[in-house]
């Protein structure tokens, strides 16, 4: 019985390398000049216009509690699409496409008993580094209730 | 052929008939004797019953069956027209809307039967079924009659004269066909498409009536007639027409010599006219060949999909931002031709603007022809009599405007029938007229369309709202004495805050205004609520005329870059820091003896303010909200400009402030801001 395999993009935080679902994504943008929203929660980092759309984009860097950086060349906002609202999630930098068997993927729900981690899906090999696999939905998810 | 293509249709002309159907049984209740209307009823439940058959919607075609029983007696003067009567023929348009809503949802009728409502039309009919009979009998005669008849509407001049003769000379047949559809036929003009097709294989069509345009736009009643000259005997077309399905009567008589010398000659159409409509006929001719299904459509106007017309729009918003674009290319790169190509570009986009939002606009009418029917059961459910006097029905607002305001209105109207209006006996009473009225008003002012309920019922007892406001604990025993009647009117736009006693049906749940108020402002606009204690109360709603593309103040904040809607601004002024005092807590100022509240966007939006160490003067923006003015301190202004208003989306929509965004010349976002709920 094959397996199934799934086709992650990876871009780094520091030095932490994340993976999230291809089919969420629809593209992947340069830094674009972000306009600031106020009262909102501090990862909002707040909007772009991506050719016309009006986009929110969320800084993960503070979404997971590391300090804000310069943006440089490499800054990219990926844009994911989840139930057809586009969000943009703010990264260091992306680095390819990876194909990863689902069985590859291990659970993390004995590692990391904290609660807020639960948009962690899992986490895999690449390599020698370990990708932890983000659940795009439950990230974005959140953005909604607050 | 798939019945499904047809739901659509269906579905929507149904619609057209039911709210046709409510205002006529309306005005029929207050004018019993009106025949013409009864009239309307009884076509409008036949065309429904024809329509519903076809579809195989059979519960629908058997209520409307018996619903046209009663209305052929009251037709026939064998039955009175009744409150009863009426109120059953109200609950049988209600049966028949939930048919038609079950279609639109499920593309079903589903099974409720109604029996109730059949079972008491039946009851009603069955009294005078003798006169019915004789009725059928009378419009048996008037066909006879019909058959006899001369006449069918055609009428030739000389050139038809001309070609009659000629036709004889070569000993051709000339006949006049009369032919009468089945009243069920859906699609009339496909219908007289096919038996022009079947004429057209053996006969030269020479003239018909109505004419060949009339036909194909569907403006005929359910028969024709046409002159023909051919070879075939009169039998033969007969029999070739009556196989053409939905058929009704086919009737040929043929012209003598004898005919043609009597004939009264037309003289208003020449021989030109007559060659044109000939060219004409050709034209159509090739036209039907290619295109017989669309012919149905091809009326004047069109429908449109509301999203297709939400692409155009888009589409045009893009242009403008482009062309705001090309305005802000900087100076040095310019010349004379530039600016003469951008300006009529600029001219172009603003018209193309123009052009689709006035697409976009639908008359205020589609909501308020519901609340006539809606104030009539109010005031029987309450025992209350109540006239609705509506004005400025074709007052346009945007399509998606349109959608959103029925149902705060209704809130409001009810709130007057309700709350408002009185009892007969009290009304006496107090020295009133025992019937109360409530006034619907729409009408244009400005940026805005304002549409006022006003009703001369009890109004707003301020007392009791105080008292009421005391018993919540919403504010204390001293602190209620500081606030003006209309501070105290604001409290009734809480939630859960109702002044009725008792809750009805209709109202006093505390859930009507607030809700109101939310909508309302989501569609950019706002509500007043002016009362007169025992003398009546006005709620007054104003919603902008455009909601996608509008004029604004771009202003900076700190560094940021905020557009303020040009239609809240009251005016601009230099300010004088030491003119700002305090009054509880509050930054205040004086504008011309008024004293205005200043409101520092700095603070408000979370922006580090420079310190003013040199009391340099402050750019103070004064904003409306209502006949309430504030002051607000921005950094410095950017300019006049044409913004094209875009949603935040779900994530951002419920931000404080923020009404929205907008996409600037440069490509960067500016956010607009909500002056509403900042002061």
């Amino acid at each position: 019985m094959g397996t199934e395999k799934k086709q992650y993009v990876i871009f780094q935080i520091g030095n932490d390398e994340y993976g999230a679902d291809i089919n969420k994504v629809t593209i992947i943008e340069r830094i674009l000049n972000i306009t600031r929203v106020p009262k909102t929660p501090p990862y909002i980092k707040g909007v772009i216009n991506l050719r016309g759309e009006i986009i929110p984009v969320m800084e993960l860097r503070t979404r997971l509690d590391m300090p804000e950086i310069q943006d440089d060349d490499d800054t990219r906002i990926i844009i994911v699409d989840v139930n057809k609202i586009s969000y943009g999630i703010k990264v260091d930098s992306v680095s390819e496409v990876f194909e990863i068997d689902e069985a590859e993927v291990e659970s993390t729900s004995g590692i990391i008993n904290d609660i807020s981690m639960d948009y962690v899906s899992g986490v895999a090999k690449h390599g020698s580094n370990l990708i932890t696999i983000l659940n795009i939905e439950k990230l974005v998810s959140e953005l909604l209730i607050t | 052929m798939k019945i499904n293509q047809y739901i659509d249709l269906f579905v929507e002309e149904s619609r057209e008939h039911l709210q046709e159907l409510n205002t006529s049984l309306l005005t029929l209740e207050k004018d019993p004797d009106n025949n013409s209307v009864l009239n309307e009823i009884f076509r409008v439940a036949h065309t429904i019953k024809g329509m519903a058959g076809t579809m195989g919607f059979n519960l629908m075609a058997t209520l409307t069956h018996h619903m046209e029983d009663v209305l052929e007696g009251l037709r026939k003067g064998q039955l009175k027209v009744t409150t009863e009567l009426v109120d059953v023929l109200f609950q049988c348009l209600d049966a028949l809307e939930v048919y038609v809503e079950n279609v639109v949802q499920t593309s079903r009728e589903g099974d409720k039967e109604y029996k109730g409502i059949i079972e008491f039309l039946v009851k009603i009919s069955t009294t005078n079924k003798s006169a019915q009979s004789s009725g059928k009998f009378k419009k048996i005669a008037t066909q006879k009659k019909n058959e006899a008849g001369v006449d069918y509407g055609l009428k030739y001049n000389i050139y038809d004269k001309n070609i009659i003769e000629t036709a004889f000379q070569e000993s051709l047949n000339v006949y006049e066909i009369y032919i009468e559809l089945d009243k069920r036929c859906l699609l009339k003009a496909a219908r007289a498409f096919i038996i022009f097709q079947v004429l057209e294989k053996h006969s030269e069509i020479m003239k018909s009536f109505p004419t060949v345009e009339d036909i194909e736009d569907e403006k005929f009643d359910f028969y024709f007639t046409v002159m023909i000259i051919t070879k075939e005997s009169e039998e033969f077309f007969i029999k070739e027409l009556n196989a053409v399905s939905e058929v009704r009567d086919v009737q040929v008589k043929p012209i003598t010599q004898k005919i043609i010398n009597n004939m009264a000659l037309s003289t208003d159409d020449d021989c030109e006219q007559k060659k044109k409509n000939d060219l004409k006929q050709r034209d159509d001719k090739e036209q039907k060949a290619s295109a017989s299904d669309k012919k149905r459509l091809s009326s004047k106007t069109v429908r449109v999909d509301i999203d297709r017309l939400d692409v155009l729009m888009n589409l045009v918003s893009e242009l403008i931002i482009i062309k705001t674009r090309l305005d802000d290319i900087s100076t040095e790169n310019r010349n004379k031709d530039y600016d003469q190509t951008v300006e009529s570009l600029e001219r172009v986009t603003t018209s193309m603007h123009d052009a689709v939002m006035k697409v976009r606009m639908v008359p205020v009418e589609s909501v308020f022809n519901r609340f006539p029917r809606m104030v009539r059961d109010i005031s029987k459910e309450l025992d209350k009599k109540i006239v609705l006097n509506m004005s400025g029905e074709d007052t346009e607002l945007d399509r998606s405007v349109i959608d959103e305001i029925g149902d705060p209105l209704i809130h409001i109207i009810r709130n007057s029938g309700d709350h408002g209006i009185e009892t007969p006996e009290e009304r006496i009473l107090k020295g009133k007229d025992s019937v109360g009225n409530i006034w619907l008003r729409a009408f244009h002012d400005g940026n805005n369309v304002v549409i006022e309920v006003e009703d001369d019922g009890k109004g707003i007892n301020i007392e009791e709202v105080r008292k009421k406001i005391l018993a919540n604990g919403l504010e204390s025993e001293e602190s209620i004495n500081g606030l003006s009647d209309e501070e105290i009117i604001q409290y009734l736009f809480q939630p859960s805050f109702s002044t009725s006693d008792e809750v009805t049906d209709i109202s006093g749940r505390g859930v009507g205004l607030d809700v109101v108020k939310t909508k309302i402002e989501t569609l950019g606009g706002n509500v007043e609520l002016v009362s007169n204690y025992e003398k009546g109360s006005k709620t007054i709603v104003r919603i902008p005329l455009t909601l996608a593309i509008i004029q604004a103040l771009l202003v900076m904040v700190g560094d940021e870059k905020y557009a303020i809607p040009l239609g809240s601004i009251n005016e601009i002024y230099n300010i004088n820091p030491k003119d700002i005092q305090f009054v509880r807590n509050q930054e205040v100022t004086l504008l011309r003896d008024m004293v205005i509240p200043i409101i520092r966007l700095h603070n408000v939006l979370d922006i580090e303010a420079e310190e003013n160490l040199d009391n340099k003067p402050l750019t103070c923006v004064v904003v409306k909200k209502g006949d309430k003015f504030s002051g607000l301190i921005v950094d410095s202004l950017i300019g006049q400009q044409e913004i094209v208003i875009k949603s935040l989306g779900k994530l951002l929509s419920s931000i404080r402030f923020i009404a929205g965004a907008t996409i600037l010349g440069d490509g960067n976002v500016a956010l607009i801001l909500d002056i509403n709920s900042i002061v």
